[in-house]
């Protein structure tokens, strides 16, 4: 006997997206985008480490078109990671976990992130 | 009805109270890491330039080796519970899962020394 027939219980393409939903999975996102920022990070260090050619060759691929797109996506991963967690600390503490409170501080971390990422890449450019 | 072990129940001990360590484990080092980066992140911007010479000045520096080395274990730690996490959320197939956590482990543990490595060959200019 199959089971093929039967409906599908609704998953997440039935759903409007609440915004509280999507930052958690945007945090998860951005986590694993992170770890693997993580690899650069450290291959940054060893370049450095290895001598000025090996170091060139990290800068020259870094500094190049898809490099420094690749480090705007990081360096936004970084700074929605870093809001949306201190929401989560906050969270922790017991606070903020109401509706109205979560979908405002969901909208203002996504919105933080954003900005906080242009003026970032504002004042290292 | 309880379901407590009558062990459990005669010396009253309860669990082992290792429960919560992944949880703790993962807000400790986000505080670290809120601390750590947000360092990061003004060292990146108040650095000259992005050349050999500028960056192996900047690592070099004790403060800036120490926090880096910090920066690096923290991270590593903080994304090694995150994916575990990961893996095990999504990943059903059990020796795929099994070897995914071991790679993944092994990965952050080889990263976080390769990282601390670097920056003491830096830091002593060997």
């Amino acid at each position: 006997m199959t089971n093929n027939d039967r409906p599908l219980s609704p998953h997440l393409s039935i759903y409007r997206w609440p915004v509280t939903m999507a930052s958690s999975i945007l945090h998860r996102g951005t986590g694993l985008a992170l770890a693997i920022g993580f690899i650069v990070f450290v291959g940054w260090l060893f370049d450095a480490a290895m001598g000025p050619d090996t170091y060139a060759a990290f800068t020259g691929f870094m500094g190049s078109g898809t490099g420094i797109l690749l480090l705007v996506g990081w360096s936004y991963a970084f700074f929605y990671h870093f809001c949306n967690g201190i929401r989560h600390l906050v969270w922790d503490s017991g606070r903020g976990l109401g509706k109205r409170a979560s979908t405002t501080s969901g909208w203002l971390v996504i919105i933080l992130s954003i900005v906080v990422t242009a003026l970032f890449w504002l004042v290292v450019s | 009805m309880s379901l407590r072990s009558p062990l459990g129940r005669v010396l009253g001990l309860g669990s082992a109270k290792h429960g919560t360590a992944h949880w703790w484990g993962q807000r400790v080092s986000a505080v670290a890491l809120a601390c750590l980066g947000l360092w990061f992140v003004v060292a990146i911007i108040s650095l000259p330039g992005f050349g050999h010479a500028e960056v192996v000045a900047f690592i070099s520096h004790p403060v800036n080796a120490l926090l880096l080395m910090l920066l690096s274990v923290a991270m590593g730690y903080h994304s090694w519970l995150g994916v575990q996490v990961i893996i095990e959320d999504y990943v059903h197939a059990h020796v795929l899962r099994l070897v995914l956590l071991f790679l993944s482990r092994f990965a952050h543990i080889f990263l976080g020394v390769a990282a601390v490595f670097a920056i003491l060959k830096i830091g002593l200019g060997t």
